[in-house]
């Protein structure tokens, strides 16, 4: 399972909001962070649209390794 | 025959330079408190009276031997004053009272020898144990992240508990993966389960946090999160750790060695992950700035280009008009000093052989060629015969 990691998505929406809001950044730039930040609004927003919660059971096999299996709850 | 000199061993000379009482009974405290450590001493207690400063003064003894205690009011704060003849463990530094050269104990805790007493002492003597390991350190505490992805829960899999914690979860932020490593946390066997489930959890990986606890129960109940080696095995997980035994009142070795304790297990998934309402919010925020941002970033760019071509109009024309100006003073001033624009009015010019130009009626002797300029070109002339 690789999330992004919400925190690092979010603290770069931050730093680019951050920018965006400075008066001495050159348009293209601008028009860079813009779509850069757009497409982090749109995982961070996906992943707090997410609404299923996964609970799994760890259980240890005869080997010695670790099982996981999904459970109701 | 000469008896051992006691000063000279000491250290001291003899006669008037013999020892004063208070040097004897410090150099006695300083030895014996060098001497012992703190330690559990178990006895009976007698005459016990309470001051009104509040330290507590009592004679601790068994059949061979006696010895008086003192516990300062700072220390006997929280403790129930012992009747007479309770048996009772104290938690002690021996020292000597100088001004009554006096060997005493310091008592630090006292905890009656009964059921409860037992168990007690058997959580302070770990919990010490713990300290001098540097487990109850606060600087060990490390703070929870964020935004977890994957929680491991240890608790028994039928419990209140792991329910509480994922109707939380479901709630708050459903976009965590809850591992449940499951354990007994009462009776026999718990202290088992829960070491086998918290070395597990050590195993699995990229786990953000760790909850271990259960739902709330009797003193009795709870007690295996007091057991030393859970409380080191908390403390030996590899992610930051949330204690959740569900009791109001006492705090457990699990609590006190965990990163963070909550009071049950639904505070400890609150604690565990951020609100999603929150969040969305936060993010919501961000999105409108991120607008603005650039609404205003491209607003100012325009404006910066309205003005920049402003000027630059204005500079160019301003230069444009000036290089004019001076073509035309320069194309004035050649026209002025043309002889051809003299030239186009009619006007010719009449030069000699040599190129000298001849002004005078007396330079035209009869029969005198000369060069004629018009104004498209020279013509050869010769003057006549006189008027």
């Amino acid at each position: 399972m690789s999330q992004p990691s919400f925190k690092e998505e979010l603290e770069r929406l931050e730093a680019i909001v951050r920018a965006l809001e400075q008066d001495d950044l050159d348009l293209d730039r601008a028009l860079g962070l813009f779509e850069e930040g757009v497409t982090r609004l749109k995982t961070a927003r996906e992943l707090l649209q997410q609404s299923e919660l996964t609970v799994k059971k760890v259980l240890e096999a005869a080997d010695g390794t670790l099982r996981t299996s999904r459970t109701d709850l | 025959m000469k008896a051992p000199d006691l000063f000279t061993s000491a250290g001291m000379g003899p006669g008037d330079r013999a020892w004063t009482v208070a040097d004897v009974t410090r150099r006695a405290r300083q030895l014996v408190e060098d001497g012992f450590t703190r330690l559990w001493v178990r006895g009976e207690v007698t005459g016990f009276k309470a001051y009104r400063s509040g330290h507590w003064y009592f004679t601790l003894r068994d059949k061979q031997a006696q010895v008086r205690c003192v516990m300062w009011r700072g220390d006997n704060q929280g403790h129930q004053a012992p009747a007479e003849g309770t048996q009772v463990y104290v938690e002690a530094q021996p020292t000597v009272w100088d001004e009554k050269g006096e060997f005493r104990l310091t008592v630090r805790q006292l905890i009656p020898t009964d059921a409860t007493g037992a168990w007690q002492l058997k959580f302070e003597q770990a919990r010490a144990a713990l300290e001098r390991d540097g487990l109850l350190d606060p600087a060990r505490k490390r703070p929870l992240p964020p935004f977890p992805s994957r929680l491991a829960v240890v608790t028994s899999a039928e419990g209140a508990a792991l329910r509480d914690i994922v109707s939380v979860l479901r709630r708050r932020w459903p976009a965590v993966e809850v591992l449940l490593v499951p354990a007994r946390v009462q009776g026999e066997g718990a202290e088992g389960d829960l070491l086998q489930a918290l070395a597990r959890v050590n195993r699995l990986p990229n786990v953000d946090v760790v909850i271990v606890g259960r739902g709330g129960g009797s003193r009795e109940d709870l007690w295996v999160f007091n057991a030393e080696r859970v409380a080191r095995a908390v403390a030996a997980q590899g992610a930051p750790t949330i204690s959740a035994v569900g009791h109001e009142t006492d705090v457990t070795l699990t609590d006190l060695v965990a990163d963070h304790r909550a009071p049950t297990p639904s505070a400890a998934a609150e604690a565990a992950v951020p609100d999603r309402a929150a969040v969305s919010q936060a993010v919501a925020s961000l999105a409108r700035r991120l607008g603005h941002g650039l609404a205003r970033r491209t607003e100012l760019g325009r404006e910066r280009l309205e003005r920049t071509g402003d000027r630059l109009e204005a500079a160019i024309r301003g230069h444009l008009d000036d290089r004019a100006g001076r073509l035309a003073r320069l194309a004035a001033g050649l026209d002025a000093l043309s002889p051809l624009k003299v030239l186009h009015r009619g006007y010719a010019v009449a030069r000699d052989q040599a190129g000298g130009v001849l002004k005078r009626v007396a330079q035209f002797a009869p029969g005198t060629p000369f060069r004629l300029t018009v104004s498209d070109g020279d013509v050869q002339a010769r003057a006549g015969p006189g008027a």
